[in-house]
């Protein structure tokens, strides 16, 4: 029977670091991350990748918080700077590559491109360009859920201080509250919507003041932190699977490339690369690994050799493989073949 | 026993959540003892608890949350109010539901019921037919039943088929049209009927204009003209076969429907039979919409906006004359 939940009053969340081995887990996800980002980079740069290349870099400590959490069974519905979730959640690199790279191999066949990829039999849902459509998606596939009688799932989807602003996203939060699903929105001010600074953009003093205007519970953490942002994040999936109300987490960071690669960013002024948001969260996350001797120099080198590696089978796996060809296009929008009424055949 | 064609929708969607756990009726004020604007879901929400259930005014939302839950192997109805206020929802229905299976390989078994058509006093905002804007877009299953049978049969096709379904029901026909009763099974969607068989004109219709053209052709057979009345029944997929044969028949092509004049579904008919069947008219092929305005208010307008018996007996005569 699908019901929607009762309300419940507020608590807290508790503030403990994180154990190390989740903590090295995280930074190895966040390296593979910028490690195939950057790569991905070098090959739009030198001509390999058409259309748009959007990457995360200043995000991953936010994102691997995001995707390791979740398990099999929950929803996650990513953005575009969210390849550390994605990767963490289970997304095969190889999908990334040939997404990119135009292989006919690919999740979507070429159909689509970039950071539209999915995979929803798995949970991972498919985004669409058009900022906060996936928030109420997320909502319904969480009410089928526990209309279908399951337990113990989450969804967590990702937005940006830019997409938060849409339409579309004031319904999705105002519908996750009212139908009471086990929600975690992670919203990350990056401080830019493409060239569009804060003060263009909203108005309000703290992004997180809109949770308690849906209904929902709100926390701020710092995005560069990654010991913040899995204690935070973490312990809001904790509680989302307890079946408290659905949750915002808003993190701060400084987006430390372009909107798209194709875009130098000139706009970020001077005075906001040295805010302290502006710390590139890999750097911090390493250091703290150094400060607290969680691994030696060996192990980190290892690590980053290993993140190349695997990057590189994934690059070359898609190089090789061909591109879709349009006269194999079936070019058929429906499952069901039989209803296609081929508008456009010349007979 | 007599069954209006609201009553039909309403037996469709109880048989439906009586027959089906996966199908549940999502939408503004479709809940409670209230059961929708229309009706048309009236004592669903008792017999079916927890299965009716009332949205907040977010067609947007209420879309995606119904992309979601069919993601997850729901079968959701999404009942909007009016079909004008789904333009508020088209992002989730043309780029979201409408692109999923091509992108993603994995369809989105949605329904989207839209009250389609003018009644009188209506206006711009509660009478309009969108059948068109939806058909244009790739993805997307597009039906408009004109009769009681076909709004009950179909409506349970709708929800059975794994491809987004935006359902055009018509008002207007909600409490005037009326049956016998309800038949087991109907045409496959797709497929046109022939509602009235004829040799000098072929009207292709659909929808609630479909009653004026009989209505005309009834007028013309005393005047020993047989015309020919095709019913679409859905705009998409659009039955060019059954229309070629028909204008085979008779050479003689006009297409009726109540959506604005440019492009839409009447064009499509004409531009098929006309690049696919050229050699069989023997006359230019017509058609009749709506006016070129958004929808007025007054009856007096409003009854000379939308295609009547008089207007399509006009453009008839004049074709049949050539």
């Amino acid at each position: 029977m699908l019901q929607t939940a009762q309300r419940s009053s507020k608590g807290s969340i508790s503030k403990k670091a994180p154990p190390h081995e989740q903590f090295l887990e995280a930074f190895r996800w966040m390296l593979l991350a910028r490690t195939l980002e950057d790569k991905l980079v070098s090959l739009y740069r030198g001509g390999l990748i058409t259309g748009g290349v959007y990457v995360g870099r200043g995000q991953e400590a936010i994102s691997v918080a995001c995707g390791l959490f979740l398990q099999k069974g929950d929803i996650f519905a990513p953005l575009i700077r969210d390849q550390a979730g994605r990767s963490a959640f289970g997304e095969p690199l190889v999908d990334v590559a040939r997404t990119y790279l135009g292989s006919r191999q690919g999740p979507m066949r070429g159909r689509d491109g970039n950071i539209h990829r999915g995979r929803p039999r798995d949970g991972q849902f498919a985004m669409i360009s058009h900022l906060g459509a996936m928030i109420s998606v997320t909502v319904g596939a969480l009410m089928a859920k526990r209309f279908k009688g399951e337990k113990n799932f989450v969804g967590l989807t990702c937005i940006g201080e830019g997409g938060m602003q849409t339409g579309s996203t004031h319904e999705g939060l105002n519908i996750a509250a009212v139908e009471q699903v086990p929600l975690v929105v992670v919203a990350t001010n990056n401080h830019y919507a493409y060239s569009t600074p804060n003060d263009r953009e909203f108005a309000c003093h703290d992004l997180v003041d809109r949770a308690k205007g849906y209904g929902f519970e709100g926390y701020n953490i710092d995005g560069t932190d990654l010991a913040n942002c899995l204690d935070v994040i973490g312990s809001a999936v904790k509680r989302a699977r307890a079946g408290r109300p659905p949750q915002l987490v808003v993190a701060s960071v400084l987006r430390l490339s372009g909107h798209g690669e194709h875009d130098d960013a000139s706009y970020v002024t001077q005075e906001i690369k040295s805010e302290p948001f502006a710390r590139d969260c890999l750097k911090c996350a390493e250091k703290t690994i150094v400060d607290l001797n969680l691994a030696d120099t060996e192990t980190l080198r290892e690590w980053r050799e290993d993140a190349a590696a695997q990057v590189d089978r994934a690059i070359s796996t898609a190089q090789k493989e061909a591109a879709p060809e349009a006269d194999e296009e079936d070019w058929c929008a429906l499952s069901q073949r039989e209803l296609a009424d081929h508008a456009e055949e010349d007979k | 026993m007599s069954i209006t064609y609201l009553e039909a929708i309403r037996e469709a969607q109880a048989k439906l959540l009586r027959d089906d756990d996966r199908v549940f009726i999502y939408g503004q004020d479709v809940g409670g003892s209230f059961g929708g604007a229309f009706k048309a879901t009236k004592g669903l929400a008792k017999e079916f608890p927890g299965r009716v259930l009332n949205t907040p005014i977010s067609e947007d939302a209420m879309v995606g949350t119904a992309i979601g839950a069919a993601l997850e192997g729901m079968r959701p109805i999404v009942e909007m109010q009016f079909a004008d206020f789904s333009s508020t929802a088209l992002n989730q229905i043309l780029n979201n539901a409408g692109t999923h299976y091509w992108r993603t390989n994995v369809p989105v078994p949605i329904t989207v019921r839209l009250p389609s058509g003018g009644t009188k006093g209506s206006g711009p905002f509660h009478s309009q037919s969108m059948e068109s804007l939806y058909a244009h877009y790739p993805g997307l299953i597009v039906m408009t039943p004109a009769t009681v049978e076909d709004v009950y049969t179909m409506l349970i096709e709708a929800v059975a088929i794994d491809d987004p379904v935006v359902f055009c029901e018509h008002k207007y026909l909600y409490y005037h049209l009326k049956a016998d009763k309800l038949p087991a099974n109907g045409l496959p969607t797709g497929k046109a009927r022939i509602a009235r068989e004829g040799r000098d004109l072929t009207i292709v219709a659909y929808s609630a204009v479909l009653h004026e053209c009989l209505a005309v052709a009834e007028q013309f057979a005393g005047d020993g003209f047989e015309i020919e009345v095709v019913d679409l029944r859905s705009v998409r997929p659009l039955d060019t076969d059954t229309v070629l044969a028909s204008v085979a028949r008779t050479g003689r092509l006009l297409c009726v429907g109540e959506s604005f004049p440019w492009g839409g579904a009447t064009a499509e008919v004409i531009a098929r039979v006309t690049s696919e069947g050229f050699h069989l008219l023997d006359a230019a092929p017509q058609r009749i919409n709506a006016k070129d305005t958004p929808i007025p208010y007054h009856p007096n307008l409003w009854a000379a906006h939308h295609p009547n018996a008089k207007t399509i007996a006009a453009k008839a005569r004049n074709l049949l004359r050539e």
